[in-house]
């Protein structure tokens, strides 16, 4: 379902739980999906003893994967325009994340909307904006 | 990242979507998406960023008979972080980070779309950081076309290499 303009006010928000306890399997499956093998996602020894994290973390394009499902909830299938995000903090196994989509303005059939996803202790991990068409 | 060929397919959407934990049933079932206003199975909004399987050249996959790989095997890391990837094609070589990442859709991918990249570096530049020492970013635009030669995806990404890794806390 898309979002009609004639309902919508900026300052409107929709927030998702995009994942709860991420786990180390499903940054697996996120390398097997997409392709980028690095091992600071999913090789814990190399990311430790190595590379120098306290464990491996989740790829970026996970966590604005996993924010873009929050955002196609919200505008509909198809509707994106355009979806920027900077990546702000690390997300690493066992987070909880939560993404709000805040409209910042309707005009002539798109919406504009800041993005930002938080961690359970609050610190925001993605910050970014998308245009949508809206009916 | 150059790619020649990536031919997006319904089973590499389903996994990719799974991946994000999106159950969306636009990702896989071609009966529901029928119903809906793109009318077919469409990629989720992030899915471009899997050239990386495509591009014969990309740094961050195992090759098939190839030079050590940097992760672990019996020894704690194979070989020496190697350059390659870049901030558009993902998340940059051994020592680097994705920073930033943006997309301008011109149309949503489909099943059976064969798409072609081909890649520019934008602007560079660099900032002291609290956590991780000088930071030195590039910027990569990325421009997908599909098999009619029309723009479909423009990616434009940002990498960060740090001087360390990042402090925690």
């Amino acid at each position: 379902m898309a979002l009609n303009a004639s309902e919508l006010n900026v300052g409107d928000t929709y927030t998702e739980r995009l994942v709860e306890d991420l786990k180390r399997t499903q940054i697996v499956m996120y390398a097997g999906a997409s392709g980028d093998y690095n091992p600071v996602h999913t090789d814990e020894v190399f990311t430790t003893k190595v590379a120098g994290y306290p464990s491996v973390f989740a790829h970026g394009m996970l966590t604005m994967g996993m924010t873009g499902k929050m955002l196609t909830n919200y505008v509909g299938d198809g509707r994106l325009a355009e979806y920027g995000v900077r990546f702000t903090s690390q997300v690493f196994p066992g987070d909880t994340l939560d993404a709000t989509a805040t409209v910042t303005a309707v005009a002539d059939g798109v919406v504009e909307l800041d993005v930002s996803t938080v961690n359970q202790e609050g610190v925001e991990v993605l910050k970014g904006s998308a245009k949508a068409r809206v009916d | 990242m150059a790619v020649e060929k990536f031919t997006v397919e319904a089973s590499h959407i389903m996994m990719f979507a799974r991946s994000v934990g999106d159950d969306n049933p636009i990702y896989y079932d071609e009966e529901h998406a029928k119903g809906t206003e793109p009318g077919s199975i469409i990629a989720p909004p992030t899915f471009a960023q899997a050239s990386a399987q495509f591009d014969p050249n990309y740094g961050l996959r195992p090759k098939v008979g190839g030079d050590g790989w940097f992760g672990s095997g019996g020894k704690l890391s194979g070989a020496k972080p190697r350059e390659g990837g870049g901030g558009g094609g993902g998340s940059g070589g051994g020592g680097g980070l994705h920073a930033e990442q943006r997309f301008i859709y011109h149309r949503h991918l489909k099943p059976g779309d064969v798409l072609s990249a081909t890649t520019k570096p934008g602007k560079s530049w660099e900032k002291q950081g609290r956590r991780s020492g000088k930071l030195v970013f590039s910027e990569t635009v990325t421009e997908y076309r599909d098999q009619n030669d029309e723009l479909v995806i423009t990616a434009i990404g940002v990498g960060v290499r740090t001087e360390r890794p990042v402090d925690q806390g």
